[in-house]
């Protein structure tokens, strides 16, 4: 075998002379790399996952009037008059977002927006005779508010479009349909919380696959809604807007919020609680992954130990002969990055067939398939902490070799 | 005696072993080596020689006094600087050969000339095998080290030294492990090596038949020099 640089050459002579010792170090490395990009691809799935159901239901970014709390010291015009100290309370202000149509054209005109629609929330009760339940409606353009949530994707029956300019039309979550007994096409009887009664006709039922959602949340045609608030039709209660990037969505927030009179609020606020669940189990599965493929590191590290110790010999006679401290080194972190890098590339492969057999599982409605995908930088990731932590194991054992002092060999 | 060129030169060269107590194991050498001198060290086990090998060595720089080779001041140079020195000049030749027992005969003598890179891998190759026919073992070039006889292999660890034509080769007990035929045989070369091509030699040993034959034996008791016997002509 002919190698241009010499160590490289002692280094590959060594991994060829020891092919079931560099096996078996390549192997543990594999495991580890397998697993630690199957884990984290599965906690990347998850959490892919677990965000598409939040924008169910809500969108990237939300423009809402916010509660005002009165102030609670007026301090005196005059010297010599009293100050008014108040208990700090809510202001009973009207929620109304005054001029939406301007609003929402004026969110339209950022490029990162793709969609802004209108929405009236207001708390209802669905009667069904005695029986009576509390919730949402929410009334909005169906049309829009299609395009944006994708709620037909989640439609058990009917159709959502019959909302579309009929008043007298209410889309339920499939809870309220089973708790009142009711159907497509039976009436239901909607109050308000202002004391407005309304006979609607149940044109379609959808499910979330969230018992809460469904079992409270309803769609209304916007003017409907406008009706159950009392209120005229330029009322309307908050905005809601999707960007070309839910992951910068706070960044997006910030942008907006100087030009606007009112809270601009992002998904990662209004949903932190989901959030930090979703970290809290990706740190768990990183840490768990991390230490199988340090457990892996430490497989290299102990057959390069051992190499060290069987070849005392060779290092002294090397050392004498003129290879520095550094030669030395290069020789042995080479034999760790070659078992390293074979371990880390049968790793990928082994970790891609898991991801491909654990994608194609089917787990029934509401989640489909298995939430697992193919994410290149996760693939990077790994690779580059295989790299690492295989380099480090082998750095060890080098520097162990590099110090060794071929005298005291020599003289035993 | 004006023309000979000291290859090596010590000042005042002592050392001290600190385990199990502390202890002066070398006190005060001072001598030099000629260019094309056969030099031995004798003397009785624990009397010093091998540590003054491994100090004049380069390896071993732990010791008061100073080491000149080619009158350049060696002691107080850096440990790389140290390999490379060792790498161009000075070649080792132990009691046991110390060859890697995973490469052929002819990648070990090949190894240290490697290292060097002042030649292509071709021309290496040519030299190497220019080396193994000086020891008569050509024929074994290709097998692994580890396949070789006692004296073979010893053959082919002074090959080694002999790769990149270093201006001393130093040895301990080059003749230790090996019967009466094969040690004729490396003295034969080593006065080939000095008397034919100028390079000096450095041997400590045991066997005095073999310091007699050298041209100088310098013997050494309790760490100083007792005897300079047969001056080097």
């Amino acid at each position: 075998m002919k190698v241009k640089n010499v160590n490289i050459d002692i280094a590959l002579t060594h991994i060829f002379t020891r092919k079931k010792q560099t096996i078996v170090a390549a192997l543990g490395v594999m495991l580890g790399i397998a697993v630690y990009l199957f884990m984290n691809s599965l906690s990347a799935g998850f959490t892919r996952y677990s965000t598409n159901e939040i924008f169910k239901n809500s969108a990237h970014i939300k423009l809402y009037k916010e509660d005002a709390i009165s102030e609670p010291l007026i301090p005196s015009a005059d010297t010599g008059q009293l100050n008014v100290i108040v208990n700090p309370q809510i202001l009973q202000e009207s929620k109304k977002l005054i001029n939406p149509q301007a609003l929402i054209q004026q969110l339209k005109q950022y490029p990162f927006i793709t969609h802004a629609i209108a929405q009236v929330n207001v708390d209802v009760f669905y009667n069904n005779g005695k029986s009576q339940l509390t919730g949402t409606a929410n009334g909005v353009d169906i049309t829009a508010a299609d395009a944006m949530f994708n709620i037909t994707s989640y439609m058990l029956a009917g159709n959502l479009h019959d909302l579309q300019d009929n008043v007298n039309a209410i889309v339920i979550g499939k809870g309220i349909a089973e708790k009142l007994n009711l159907g497509l096409e039976d009436n239901i009887t909607i109050t308000s919380s202002q004391g407005v009664n309304k006979l609607l006709k149940i044109k379609g039922i959808f499910s979330t696959g969230n018992t809460f959602t469904d079992q409270s949340k309803s769609y209304v045609n916007i003017h409907t809604a406008q009706q159950f608030a009392k209120e005229n039709t330029t009322y309307v209660t908050t905005i809601y807007a999707n960007t070309n990037n839910s992951d910068r969505a706070i960044q997006y927030a910030k942008k907006i919020q100087p030009s606007m009179r009112y809270k601009v609020e992002a998904w990662q606020i209004t949903n932190a609680d989901v959030l930090s669940g979703n970290k809290v189990r990706s740190t768990l599965m990183g840490a768990i992954s991390l230490s199988i493929l340090i457990v892996a590191a430490f497989g290299i590290y102990n057959i390069l130990n051992m190499t060290v110790m069987q070849k005392l010999n060779d290092i002294a006679i090397l050392k004498a002969t003129g290879f520095s401290k550094k030669d030395v080194i290069t020789i042995f972190v080479t034999e760790a990055v070659i078992m390293g890098l074979l371990g880390s590339v049968a790793g990928l492969l082994m970790g891609a067939i898991l991801i491909a057999i654990m994608a194609n599982i089917y787990m029934g409605p509401p989640a489909g398939y298995f939430p697992i995908y193919f994410n290149a930088t996760i693939f990077a990731y790994s690779f580059l902490l295989g790299a690492l932590v295989t380099f480090c194991a082998g750095y060890i054992p080098a520097l162990k070799a590099a110090r060794i002092d071929p005298v005291e060999i020599f003289r035993k | 005696m004006s023309e000979k060129k000291a290859i090596l030169r010590t000042e005042g060269i002592g050392k001290y072993f600190y385990t199990p107590v502390k202890f002066k194991v070398l006190d005060g050498i001072s001598f030099e080596a000629y260019k094309g001198e056969f030099l031995t060290l004798v003397g009785k086990s624990g009397s010093g020689k091998s540590t003054l090998l491994y100090c004049l060595s380069t390896m071993d720089s732990d010791y008061e006094g100073k080491l000149y080779i080619n009158e350049e001041q060696v002691t107080g140079k850096k440990a790389d600087e140290l390999a490379a020195l060792r790498n161009n000049s000075i070649g080792f030749i132990f009691q046991f050969h110390y060859l890697l027992p995973e490469f052929s005969c002819l990648k070990n003598i090949m190894l240290p000339a490697l290292k060097k890179q002042a030649y292509s891998y071709e021309e290496i190759e040519t030299r190497a095998y220019e080396k193994l026919k000086l020891l008569g073992i050509e024929d074994q070039a290709l097998k692994p080290a580890s396949k070789l006889s006692g004296g073979q292999q010893q053959r082919v660890s002074i090959a080694r030294a002999l790769i990149n034509d270093p201006d001393i080769i130093m040895c301990d007990e080059p003749t230790g492990n090996l019967d009466s035929k094969n040690t004729q045989i490396v003295f034969d070369t080593f006065k080939k090596i000095t008397s034919e091509l100028g390079q000096t030699i450095i041997a400590v040993t045991h066997d005095l038949d073999f310091a007699k034959a050298s041209d100088r034996t310098i013997e050494l008791a309790d760490g100083k020099i007792l005897t300079h016997n047969k001056t080097f002509q």
